[in-house]
């Protein structure tokens, strides 16, 4: 156990943590939406992600996007490849409810039967992207060669400034304001505006809210939607952040994602960003103090551990005030 | 003796699903006769050489050699199929990691019972044992049943008392974990894996002149014994008062537990079981192919696994076994689709799910629950 | 009436203490479902819990059968302290229950459903179950019998009947027949033995009902606890189910009564406490509750001193 490199760059090893913890704090927030309201791991959600990454790779490779390119361009670069990832996700987010959730619905299926849809619909998604890569970039698909596609770099990593010792890199700037504006938006949207009241009314009361007026399918597309988005523009950090992407490159995300939002409390939206964050951390300390490819396991260790000892998530529970 | 077992069997085939219903309506020494010839059938599969149904194998070549080596697998899945029937259908509980008990009994064999394996090779030195020596096959099979439902054990005791949401995530991350371990970790060989995994008559050698590498029907025999070993122990559970703890715990925990049955209990030993049938699975499944790695264990294996059960019909052990050989049988039947593979699957369980949630051959019970459910659904939802 | 159906105290009657709630105070979040109520349950009698709808009579049933835990206070049972254990736990001590709006295993026989009752009283252990090892020496009226009259089929029920003597039967067997045995005494005692075969999602509603008085009998309980019972039955009904509260007295059970219907409480119950707003009001003989000005101010929303 390397303590020594861990304590050596603390700061620097947490602002690492805190930039990737971003990234999963958008995700976790569709994962918590979603279960708030439905009571269901959405698990085709990493899909919507995955989705707006290639819609980004698809604008930046129409517009010709190179290395490092100027300002202005760069600017209509991130514009662009923001509002495709959005749209992409959003759209995706959007059909997955309307195909294969609302169905359920209305049969009003056992929680079972949705986990195993949810999966099903994931499984598709993440293949059907697989094998049209396989056969558009290599012509006769033959082989299950399933690529890893690039991008490029449109923003070169460089530090923007440092406190202490611990530089931050303008990479990680964009992704922490970007993450924090995101959530307050969030925030603002579901606390004050009556889209947000008719969210929360249904995620305590369906029923109730029905009888008051709420249109519970136009609520829940909402939420999809919202998710989408946010996960949209996780896709564009991603895409400025590491520069590649594959067809599962949803799914350890997803994984750790849903983590963080359990980590947060279900349900509760500032603790899916706090999840986010502080299992970015973690994970970041586990694989400097291992020094070896053990990081992955850190997010299920921690998942179960919150699950034995505080189910509820480190913020409680909110939105649905969810109980078993 | 006989108005027992006709009672309760009566009743269990007034549940039994609609295509049951015809084979349930027939004397039962009719349908042990049938049984019987059945299972005849089974074993003659690898022997099929009838010209006319050559399109059933999947060797194009006449005598080919693979079609029993796809028989095997259909049968190491079917097993796989029944355990997880027990944790799934019988208990009501979600396993996205069953693929972790598979990989558990797969290595107990190879970590014990390979000479290259770095267990057995610590082992040697420690003990002063010659090189070729390690754990016997046939001791290595009550060391992986012990270590599965050891694991097994592990893993539900904290993780069952939660929502069931929950508990799919944690068995998921349970799977991705072994996987992980296994990768990683030099006792089980790391990413090369481990090779060297004896049969039933020892360490592969050209002298293993029954379970050898060129006649697969012997090891396709083994596997299907097995299954109805396992078959049978399993319904014997069922038409017990486990069974009917099962059952009860299923339709409403809270009563149940109101008239004395613990829940957590009896869930803790199905998922025991079914940890232990997974494992067994596993150690069939090693012992055939000599050499396992990591990469098998992947979660889109367990995800496979989950939707054997589920298309098939959670809780009928009729309808498991059918998902089990149709998805382990129908992407080697169309191999040249095998880059579709996983979506096929995904789009299965997808339309399965959306149209006829109850599987192929449902039990009776659960396709009445599903219509119980979908007609008392509110007209706003 | 068969031996069966037979409680606990029906050869041996005794008169102390059964049950004893002890300042039970239940509070959740910020309602107080219950303020320090305490009453007592005598081995032997028929004791009415009533009180109007919110009094906290379901919630006081769920504190003693470990569905809730109190916040303060206790309950015991036979000396023994049932507040915080599991509901499994509190059933094999000798608390059973019904509920307000009968739980049922829907896709179960009604036969089936009482078994589960009967199992809980049995030492067949899941792995018993399985490998069927431990085995006990038949009566020759257990052995199964030779009927056919030629043939194959003798030759096949002789063997078995060869083999059940050499071998034995297993625990799990007969502990089945005598679970099915009692089952059906139960079902009979309560009336509905001509549906025993029948999905308990397709009996009537009154069947339903006794249904669940059967299966709380099967777990073999020291004290019966009633949930409304009577709910939904006509006069006529509400009097065969006095008269089956009475036998099951009559058969050595304790039964404790929640109920609405005030001439069903008057008739069959010894004593009655009285609940309203999660605190107890009154306790007493029948006729004593009746003319007790504070029950009926709890009733009829008269000012107690306007009475």
């Amino acid at each position: 156990m390397n303590f020594d490199e861990l304590f050596g760059h603390f700061g620097q090893h947490t602002v690492d943590g805190l930039a990737k913890g971003a990234i999963y704090a958008l995700v976790a927030l569709g994962y918590t939406l979603v279960y708030g309201v439905l009571k269901l791991i959405n698990f085709a959600h990493s899909e919507v992600f995955m989705v707006g990454t290639f819609a980004v790779v698809g604008v930046w490779t129409a517009m010709g996007a190179t290395d490092s390119p100027p300002v202005g361009t760069l600017i209509l670069l991130l514009v662009a490849g923001l509002a495709a990832a959005m749209a992409a996700s959003g759209l995706t987010a959007v059909a997955t409810e309307r195909i294969a959730y609302r169905r359920l619905r209305r049969m009003n299926a056992p929680p079972l039967i949705f986990l195993i849809t949810a999966i099903g619909v994931s499984l598709v998604l993440s293949e059907a992207y697989g094998v049209w890569l396989a056969r558009f970039f290599q012509g006769d698909g033959l082989g299950s060669q399933r690529l890893v596609v690039g991008m490029p770099a449109v923003i070169k990593q460089d530090v923007l400034f440092s406190v202490g010792g611990t530089d931050v890199t303008n990479i990680q700037f964009i992704i922490f304001v970007s993450a924090l504006v995101m959530m307050a938006g969030l925030d603002q949207f579901i606390n004050r505006t009556r889209y947000g009241r008719g969210v929360r009314a249904v995620a305590q009361n369906p029923d109730t809210a029905a009888l008051m007026g709420v249109n519970k399918d136009r609520v829940i597309v909402l939420i999809f939607l919202l998710g989408g988005l946010l996960a949209g523009v996780a896709a564009l950090l991603w895409a400025i952040r590491y520069g590649n992407t594959r067809f599962n490159v949803g799914f350890v995300l997803g994984l750790k994602a849903f983590t963080a939002a359990v980590l947060g409390g279900i349900g509760n939206l500032r603790g899916a960003l706090l999840g986010g964050l502080l299992l970015g951390v973690v994970e970041v300390y586990a694989a400097t103090l291992t020094q070896s490819n053990w990081e992955d396991v850190a997010a299920f260790v921690v998942l179960v551990v919150v699950l034995l000892f505080r189910p509820t998530g480190l913020l409680g529970e909110s939105l649905g005030r969810a109980r078993a | 003796m006989m108005e027992i077992i006709r009672s309760w069997n009566d009743r269990r085939r007034d549940l039994a699903g609609g295509v049951g219903d015809r084979w349930r309506a027939l004397p039962r020494w009719q349908r042990a006769v049938a049984f019987v010839a059945f299972v005849g059938f089974l074993y003659y599969l690898p022997l099929l050489g009838i010209p006319g149904l050559t399109w059933l194998r999947t060797d194009y070549v006449p005598g080919g050699n693979n079609w029993a080596g796809v028989l095997f697998v259909c049968a190491v899945y079917v097993l796989v199929a029944i355990g997880l029937n027990v944790v799934v259908g019988l208990a009501g509980l979600l396993d996205l990691g069953y693929v972790g008990f598979f990989a558990i009994g797969a290595y107990s064999v190879a970590l014990f019972g390979s000479t290259q394996s770095p267990v057995v090779k610590a082992l040697q030195n420690q003990l002063g044992l010659p090189q070729d020596w390690a754990v016997a096959w046939a001791v290595c099979l009550p060391l992986a049943i012990a270590l599965t439902m050891i694991s097994g054990v592990i893993l539900g005791w904290p993780t069952l008392r939660l929502r069931g949401d929950y508990l799919a995530i944690v068995t998921l991350g349970f799977g991705e974990i072994i996987r992980i371990v296994a990768r990683n970790s030099s006792w089980t060989g790391g990413p090369q894996g481990i090779a060297g995994i004896p049969g039933p008559q020892g360490a592969p050698s050209a002298d293993n002149d029954i379970f050898g590498f060129i006649d697969v029907k012997p090891w396709y025999w083994l596997a299907l014994t097995v299954v109805l070993a396992m078959v049978f122990g399993v319904r014997r559970l069922e038409q017990s008062r486990v069974g009917r703890a099962w059952l009860a715990i299923r339709e409403d925990e809270d009563a149940a537990g109101v008239m004395g049955v613990s829940g957590f209990k009896y869930k803790l030993w199905a998922f025991a079981m079914g940890a232990a049938l997974g494992g067994l699975s596993g150690f069939v499944f090693a012992s055939r192919f000599n050499f396992i790695d990591p990469t098998q264990f992947n979660p889109q294996l367990s995800i496979l696994f989950v939707a054997m059960v589920v298309v098939g019909g959670a809780g009928n052990m009729a309808g498991v076994a059918l998902g089990a050989f149709l998805l382990a049988y129908l992407p080697e039947r169309f191999r040249g689709f095998e880059e579709y593979r996983n979506l096929v699957f995904g789009l299965a369980l997808v339309l399965v799910m959306l149209i006829r949630p109850q599987g192929l051959i449902p039990s009776r019970r659960r396709a009445r629950e599903l219509e119980d459910r979908a007609k008392e659904a509110p007209a706003n939802v | 009436m068969s031996e069966l159906v037979k409680g606990p105290d029906a050869d041996n009657p005794r008169n102390d203490v059964l049950l004893a709630v002890d300042h039970v105070t239940l509070r959740f979040g910020g309602v107080v479902a219950l303020d320090e109520v305490s009453f007592e349950v005598r081995r032997g009698e028929i004791l009415g819990l009533i009180g109007p709808n919110g009094a906290g009579k379901t919630t006081c049933f769920n504190a003693m059968t470990g569905v809730y835990r109190p916040t303060t206070g206790e309950v015991r049972f036979d000396g023994q302290r049932v507040s915080g254990r599991k509901p499994h736990e509190i059933n094999r001590l000798g608390i059973a229950r019904t509920f307000q709006n009968i739980r049922l295993f829907p896709e179960m026989t009604a036969l089936e459903n009482v078994m589960v009752g009967t199992d809980s009283q049995h030492k067949t252990s899941v792995v018993g179950a399985l490998f069927r090892l431990y085995r006990v020496r038949p009566r020759p009226d257990e052995l199964p019998a030779v009927t056919a009259p030629g043939g194959a089929v003798r030759a096949w029920q002789q063997t078995r009947r060869t083999f059940a003597k050499t071998f034995g039967i297993s625990r799990h067997t007969l502990e089945e027949r005598a679970g099915e045995r009692k089952g059906m005494a139960l079902l009979r005692f309560v009336g509905i033995a001509d549906r025993a075969n029948d999905l308990a999602r397709n009996l009537p509603y009154g069947y339903q009902r006794r249904l669940e008085i059967a299966r709380a009998l099967a777990t073999e309980p020291k004290l019966l606890c009633l949930d409304e019972p009577a709910a939904g039955f006509n006069p006529a009904e509400k009097e065969e189910l006095l008269q089956l509260i009475r036998q099951i007295r009559e058969q050595g059970y304790t039964v404790l009564l929640i109920e609405h219907d005030m001439r069903l409480v008057m008739g069959v119950t010894d004593r009655i406490v009285v609940l309203e707003f999660g605190k107890k009001i009154a306790e007493g003989s029948p006729a004593q509750v009746r003319d007790d000005p504070k029950v009926i101010a709890a009733y009829l929303g008269v000012p107690a001193d306007a009475a």
